[in-house]
């Protein structure tokens, strides 16, 4: 096992700039989750570090070693392809024992190896089928078994879980993590979904445009992130942005601040770090921190559009200040459509984004980010 | 049921009219090669006194023995067979290569290179003739097996890439890029991975290399004078002489010319159903 470095990493094809100066420091057995829209560089920054991709410029180190030059099978790191990219005319054993084969391994260490992690993954029926004659979840296994037999440096999954259905997705989920845990590999996992990303990660790298947007655990991008970008793309259902202005009464914090929306209204906030009065400001608010309040006095009147019940919960979804909102209750709320509720922003858990940067404007009375990645 | 009883009926005509469609067609391909099968077959004597009939009275084995013991036939077939199945091997591990590269890589010139080989088959092939023969015969390369197979392997290779190209085109490249991960290079993930999957194109490049090879009449006559480096298609012309034709022992050297594609087809059918089969459905 080991740490990887990517210092300021470029990728260009041509003239078009696909990743522009990654950095990143991945320390030994960490899980890694690497999540962004469609297109951000994910799998691009993936394939540089398995040795697929060239690296326009920058370095990238696994165990202290620069790879830029070194051919992937030399990187001694194994990948799991989001198409599994079995041998079609092998069969699982020979899948799995194929790196084996090739280091030349004894024969019977690659036996022991393989009825080992067989047995780990439920595989050991299986050995002698084609991966034709398997499903997909099967597949996804072998793949996993193929990249866990050789114990590498470091494991690479390329949106391994994408082609299963939801329930198998949620289960590989959970094993993977285990196998993480069990094996203490070093892991770089890309996916576009945020829930893999959050109940994954040791520390998620949220990516947008080929610029890592943050780095942090699953926590600290959930309830602090850094801008408009990772705060509405972690998240589901996804955070509430309402565009409005900073006001004050009085600037030395003792009083309040809040974010005086188009509509007049006036959302209490606390006071943000570099904010000035007057400036565009947008309010985020995550679903579960808008309460609807039955006094009419202590909140902002919204117009109910749907009610949505998902079972735990319930997500109301309604328009305040012509903008479509949602809240989320533990309630069975029962509103008719078009009536009129009242909502009140939790306070201390909403956040101020500068409208033109989109840049998190944090509360004075948090400490400034540590930068630790 | 009437409904029942209906569909059934139409389904019947509809399968019928198929299978008929399918006998027409099959037996319209076929008949060519019957007749020269029942030319081949018949006595000299009554080919032109019985008129057109299905099948001779009497059958005779005669122009095989002759085509097989007295005439040349068996040499030119040799040279038929050295060169078809050289260019065939030449053009298809060339092919692998080019086609590979071209599915694979982005490479500074590819629009350019395949541009140029597109243009090689545009001119009829008459044109090149002479120059073909102008370049060959300083280097000692005409009259001789060597220069056929060399003047073949040219023409065949643009088409030959081409139809690898879109072989390649239908494995993933996830499957090498596994492979170069799991401790192949490239090359080695192309041969281990990459080939064994392609085998059905390979069969099918090798399947049309050869019979286009096999046939050909035009360069073989051309750049080929002495009787030594003759390929059988010119063979068989000098069944015609200037004032008649033998018809019958000419029918046993095509039925005979024909056993080698046929075997060889024979070989490489288990691919070619696999990849024609394979290559339209993922076009
Ligand atoms: N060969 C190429 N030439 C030019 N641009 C490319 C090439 N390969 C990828 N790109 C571009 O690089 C960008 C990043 O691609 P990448 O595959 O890394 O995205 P991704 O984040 O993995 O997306 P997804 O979630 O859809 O897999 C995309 O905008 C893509 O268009
Ligand atoms: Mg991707």
């Amino acid at each position: 096992m080991a740490s990887i470095e990517i210092a300021n990493a470029r990728k260009s094809y041509g003239a078009v700039d696909v990743l522009h100066g990654i950095d990143l420091n991945i320390s030994d057995g960490e899980f890694i989750v690497l999540v962004g829209p469609s297109g951000c560089g994910k799998s691009t920054l993936l394939r540089m570090i398995a040795g697929l991709e060239d690296i326009t410029s920058g370095d990238i180190s696994i165990a202290g070693n620069v790879v830029n030059d070194l051919q992937p099978k030399d990187r001694d790191i194994a990948m799991v392809f989001q198409s599994y990219a079995l041998y079609p005319h092998m069969s699982v054993a020979e899948n799995m024992s194929y790196a084996l084969t090739l280091r030349k391994t004894a024969k019977e260490k690659i036996a022991d190896a393989i009825t080992n992690v067989a047995d780990i993954l439920g595989l050991s029926a299986l050995l002698e089928r084609r991966p034709k004659a398997l499903s997909g979840g099967q597949r996804q296994r072998v793949a996993m078994g193929r990249a866990i037999v050789r114990k590498p440096q470091a494991f690479l999954f390329d949106e391994p879980l994408s082609n299963l259905d939801a329930r198998l997705r949620e289960q590989m989920r959970t094993e993977i993590r285990k196998l993480h845990r069990r094996l203490g590999a070093t892991s770089v996992y890309v996916t576009h979904d945020q829930i893999e990303a959050m109940t994954m990660a040791d520390r998620i790298v949220a990516m947008h445009d080929g610029i890592i947007q943050q780095v942090g655990s699953p926590v600290e991008i959930y309830d602090h992130p850094a801008n408009i970008f990772v705060a509405s793309f972690i998240g589901s259902p996804a955070m509430n942005f309402l565009e409005g202005t900073y006001e004050t009464k009085d600037d030395n914090g003792s009083d309040g601040a809040g974010i005086c929306l188009s509509d007049g209204s006036l959302v209490p906030v606390l006071h943000a770090q570099g904010a000035t009065t007057h400036q565009a400001a947008t309010l985020g608010a995550r679903p579960e921190h808008i309460t609807i309040v039955s006094d009419a006095n202590s909140g902002l009147a919204a117009r109910v559009d749907l009610i949505e019940p998902m079972g735990l919960s319930t997500l109301v979804h309604a328009t305040l200040a012509d903008k479509p909102i949602k809240i989320f209750t533990m309630d069975r709320p029962d509103y008719a459509v078009d009536s009129t509720i009242h909502v009140s922003f939790d306070m201390e858990k909403v956040h101020v984004f500068d409208t033109k940067s989109e840049l998190r404007l944090p509360p004075i009375t948090e400490p400034h980010p540590s930068h630790r990645d | 049921m009437t409904l029942t009883g209906h569909t059934s009926t139409r389904k019947m005509l509809y399968w019928g009219s198929h299978y008929l469609m399918i006998a027409a067609f099959v037996i319209f391909a076929l008949f060519p090669l019957y007749w020269l099968l029942k030319v081949s077959v018949t006595p000299n004597d009554i080919l032109y006194t019985e008129g057109v009939r299905m099948w001779p009275s009497r059958t005779t084995w005669d122009n095989y023995t002759f085509v097989l013991t007295q005439s040349n036939f068996p040499h030119y077939f040799m040279n038929s067979v050295i060169v078809a199945g050289t260019t065939a091997a030449v053009t298809t591990v060339i092919a692998a290569l080019t086609g590979y590269a071209f599915s694979r890589f982005a490479f500074r010139g590819k629009v350019i290179i395949v541009a140029l080989m597109l243009i090689t088959q545009m001119f009829p092939l008459v044109m090149l003739i002479a120059p073909i023969f102008k370049i060959l015969a300083p280097l000692g390369l005409t009259d001789s097996l060597t220069g056929l197979i060399i003047v073949y392997t040219a023409f065949n290779v643009p088409f030959a890439t081409f139809l690898m190209q879109s072989f390649f085109d239908g494995i993933p490249k996830d499957l090498e890029e596994a492979a170069m991960i799991d401790g192949n290079t490239r090359f080695e993930a192309f041969r281990a991975i990459i080939l064994p999957l392609t085998l059905p194109g390979v069969a099918a490049t090798l399947g049309f290399v050869f019979t286009a090879a096999w046939s050909e009449l035009l360069f073989a006559l051309m750049l080929v004078s002495s009787e030594s480096a003759s390929t059988f298609p010119v063979g068989l012309l000098s069944f015609v002489s200037k004032f008649s034709v033998d018809f019958g022992q000419m029918m046993a050297a095509g039925v005979l010319a024909l056993i080698p594609a046929c075997l060889f087809f024979l070989l490489i059918q288990r691919y070619l159903v696999q990849g024609l089969t394979a290559g339209a459905v993922k076009g």
